[in-house]
């Protein structure tokens, strides 16, 4: 195989895997065509998950917070196992955030056209490469004592957050937008172009229903600046920043495989260094560092002289022209120790603060089946999928609802959707397990079996209809799932402004029998702030968060 | 500076000026927004009345279609109702993500027979669609009725918000709302509700199941119900009126979700009244039809009879 032949190898690799990585958010689901065998219970028809549970920085760090591997986590050995053998071969050929960083860096670049000595030098290794490693280090120093940060950085969740939950729906948005503009043209050939335009990629691209959601400020300008960066630095995000890099630089330490340069045939052409993706000095003349390497296979190809050679066994002799390349990455024990002692400290930090336990903001009702808040927060990578697949739009990343340390994990707003008692897609969704996967029977309950509460309902009687404004309504005892009916009402006879009697239903919230779906919040008719909302207490979760002394252990018979 | 330079900068100048100052005036208005003028479409499907027919028929039978197809022959057939090439909407009641033995939505088997008769007489398409309440990709899957309408040869619509026509109800209390299209775009209109409990209307049955016809505000409709019911159902006037009864939801309604609150009637009402239908069907819920105000409102209107009995009723064991 010619050293083209292999670059174009990964260059079609690139494109695989970010398809696929794609294509498996877009079928993060629930789609109109699909057509269980049971449609009594809805389970969706492919692990969509599948793409983070291969990713090993996630399986270690959950593996430090919680003790235990979830799941389909033991497929991210697919990738470290070849990665200690041949190094950061996903760098460059799989992960779908590099190659994404690969193309913004390099299409269109003004960089690749001032090729010359600014290219040369902003290619070799810097020492704020480092930066990574010591973000992997405070991360699994944070995890050890179960403070789950490493899903801000980690590059699958963090790209599978920003697809699902902001460019997809920003997508959405302008499709709906440019069909709009083109119907309002008035003008056919336009207007029916545009419809089948539209009718074309919605099946594909967009969901059933336009999501809104509350995070996605944040999380879009984070994912845009990543992208702005390679403008500036190649593949900035991947030489600095990236944790899952740093830890596949750590593990590729004792890599087989290598780069073999032969000073002999070099004449110092440098082109090698004007297409190095990773900055690990592919060049005659410096140190050549594995654990940066990406293995494109740039330098390779672009060697005109064949001085460069990916190999196994690359073992050569240090000359004076060209010192041995180093399989050590590059940071001092100082700083490692510094590090992980920062990450230990992110615990204190975090848990110190009120917002975890002792002042919890009562609107962080997180999705059924979640763990209790200690092991939910050292299991959610937040990735957004328990988000995007929520039928309703019910579920959104936090800002700082749940605090500094929660942020981007999920919650419930049940004034934009409310938890469909019979659904379960966000557990089947979740790769971590932060989210338990219920049966419908732990979900709904029966006679056995309790149901999975999030929350309780309160009535606002200063913004209920028939408490506040003698007007009937009881909307929210319409809606309520739960049989028999967790919202109960009172006849009365009121009086109203004009002295005239009027009958009303006044609600009330039996809080034993609420399992907090909120769809009586959602169907309120006081639209802007409801009259009926939930907060988390009486989640099935949690021991301290409740209100009664005890439940009834199941529903009573209620009389004709 | 040369004559020509000053000429060609200032007249630069000016033009821009001319531009900006001419858009602002083009533009200028003193409404801080313009309305759409409603959609003004009266949705009238009503055959013309047959005096040797019942106007009402219930039939009692084990199989729920075998109850459909007497029922509807004791009405005239389908035939009666639906001529070749006509574009047929069956609205079911698929308010609820529940499934059929819940009772919450009509009986799948009898949303599926009704497609299937339709397109037997010569329907050129037969749609089925609701406004549903809970999440519609679940309710429609969970109900049963997707499936069994599709096996039918229905196309299943599940409503997007740009396909509502801001309509004029023309009732007393309804003037302007957004009507989904398909319940205009077509020429025959079939409403196959369910019996079930409800706790403000005491039961939701054929007027009731209309607002599944309507999108925006409908939260704000329980504040004087009854209007709303007969402003729709008079706006309405479906084809034919066929009722569920074969499964009752006498407790917990509209939503239900215990077996326990279901019980098995076995019967299927149909009917070109559908006020004397509801007020039959209301038995069923242990009610009479002037215990139930919206029934009793549209009959004083002239909608339809509450005294089924006098105006032919048939029933059909």
């Amino acid at each position: 195989m010619t050293a083209r032949t292999a670059r174009n190898l990964r260059r079609i690799s690139q494109v695989v895997f970010f398809l696929i990585f794609l294509w498996l958010i877009l079928k993060t689901t629930f789609e109109v065509s699909f057509n269980p065998s049971d449609p009594s219970e809805i389970m969706l028809p492919y692990p969509v998950s599948i793409a983070l549970e291969f990713d090993p920085l996630t399986a270690l760090a959950t593996l430090l917070s919680t003790g235990t591997l979830y799941e389909g986590l033991l497929w991210s050995l697919v990738i470290l196992i070849p990665t200690i053998f041949i190094g950061r071969f996903f760098c460059g050929w799989v992960c779908p955030l590099g190659s994404l960083n690969n193309w913004v860096s390099e299409i269109g670049s003004e960089r690749k056209s001032r090729k010359g000595t600014r290219i040369v030098e902003s290619n070799r290794y810097k020492k704020y490469q480092r930066i990574k490693y010591y973000v992997l280090l405070v991360f699994l120093g944070g995890a050890i004592t179960g403070v789950l940060q490493v899903g801000l950085l980690d590059p699958l969740p963090l790209l599978a957050r920003s697809l699902g939950t902001a460019v997809l729906p920003m997508l959405h948005t302008a499709a709906l937008g440019i069909l709009g503009l083109c119907k309002d043209t008035g003008f056919p050939p336009i207007m029916n172009s545009a419809q089948f335009a539209y009718d074309l990629i919605a099946p594909v691209m967009l969901p059933f229903r336009q999501a809104h959601f509350h995070g996605i400020i944040t999380i879009g300008l984070f994912f845009l600046i990543i992208l702005v960066l390679n403008r500036i630095f190649t593949r900035f995000w991947c030489r600095a920043i990236c944790p899952l890099g740093a830890m596949l630089g750590i593990f590729s330490r004792y890599a087989i495989f290598g780069l073999k340069k032969d000073e002999s045939s070099c004449d110092q052409c440098n082109l090698c260094l004007v297409s190095c993706q990773g900055a690990d000095n592919p060049n005659i003349g410096s140190k050549w560092r594995q654990p940066e390497c990406h293995l494109c296979l740039n330098c390779q190809a672009s060697c005109p002289k064949g001085s460069l050679k990916f190999t196994f066994f690359p073992n050569q002799k240090a000359t004076k022209a060209n010192p041995v390349g180093t399989p050590k990455v590059d940071i001092t024990r100082r700083k490692t120790v510094a590090s992980v002692v920062g990450g230990l400290a992110l615990f204190p930090l975090f848990r110190s603060g009120d917002a975890f336990k002792v002042n919890a903001n009562p609107y962080m009702i997180r999705p059924p089946g979640a763990t209790p808040e200690e092991d939910f927060i050292a299991r959610c990578i937040r990735c957004g999928q328990c988000m995007r697949v929520c039928p309703n739009n019910a579920l959104h990343p936090t800002l700082l609802e749940a605090g500094l340390e929660g942020m981007w994990t999920p919650i419930l707003i049940a004034k934009i959707g409310y938890c469909e008692p019979s659904c379960t897609l966000c557990g089947q969704v979740c790769p971590t397990g932060a989210i338990a996967e219920l049966t419908m029977q732990q979900k709904v309950g029966d006679k056995e079996v309790p149901p999975n509460r999030i929350g309780t309902a309160f009535v606002d009687r200063g913004r209920c209809l028939p408490w506040a404004m003698a007007t009937p309504c009881i909307v929210c005892e319409e809606w309520c799932p739960t049989s028999p009916k967790s919202i109960y009402f009172k006849n009365e006879i009121i009086t109203d402004s004009r002295g005239k009697e009027v009958a009303v239903k006044r609600p009330y919230v039996d809080a034993a029998l609420c399992t907090g779906c909120g769809a009586c919040e959602f169907a309120c008719p006081v639209s802007d702030r409801p009259a009926i909302y939930i907060t988390s207490v009486g989640e099935s979760r949690s021991t301290e968060n409740q209100i009664l002394l005890k439940k009834k252990p199941s529903p009573p018979q209620q009389q004709t | 500076m040369k004559r020509r330079e000053f000429l060609k900068k200032t007249g630069q100048a000016v033009a821009l000026a001319a531009v900006t100052g001419g858009t602002g005036l083009v533009f200028h208005n003193r409404e801080t927004a313009t309305a759409n003028a409603p959609i003004v479409k009266s949705v009238d499907f009503e055959i013309p009345p047959d005096k040797s027919l019942p106007p009402v028929v219930l039939a009692n039978n084990t199989d729920p279609i075998v109850a459909l197809n007497s029922a509807l022959d004791a009405i005239g057939g389908i035939k009666r109702f639906i001529q070749p090439g006509e574009r047929v909407t069956i609205k079911p009641n698929v308010g609820w993500d529940r499934t059929p033995e819940q009772a919450a939505n009509t009986n799948p088997l009898l949303v599926g027979e009704m497609a299937r008769l339709c397109l037997e007489a010569g329907a050129a398409k037969v749609i089925v669609t609701d406004v549903t309440c809970n999440e519609a990709r679940r309710c429609f899957l969970r109900s049963g009725i997707r499936n069994a309408a599709e096996e039918a040869g229905a196309d299943v619509i599940l409503a997007q918000p740009d396909d509502f026509l801001m309509t004029n109800i023309g009732g007393e209390l309804l003037t302007t709302w957004p009507v989904l299209k398909h319940f205009i775009h077509c020429d025959r209109l079939i409403n196959m509700a369910i019996v079930k409990h409800h706790s403000l209307s005491s039961c939701t049955l054929a007027m009731k199941n209309l607002y599944g016809m309507i999108g925006g505000r409908r939260n704000q409709l329980h504040q004087q119900i009854d209007q709303s019911i007969v402003d729709l159902a008079s706006f309405g006037r479906p084809t034919l009126t066929v009722i569920d009864a074969t499964r009752v939801l006498l407790r917990g309604g509209p939503t239900g979700g215990s077996l326990d609150d279901v019980a098995i009637e076995n019967s299927v009402i149909c009917a070109t009244d559908q006020v004397a239908a509801d007020s039959r069907a209301c038995e069923f819920l242990g009610l009479e039809g002037n215990q139930v105000s919206h029934i009793v409102l549209a009959d004083k209107i002239g909608l339809g009879s509450l005294d089924y009995r006098s105006i032919g009723y048939k029933e059909i064991a």
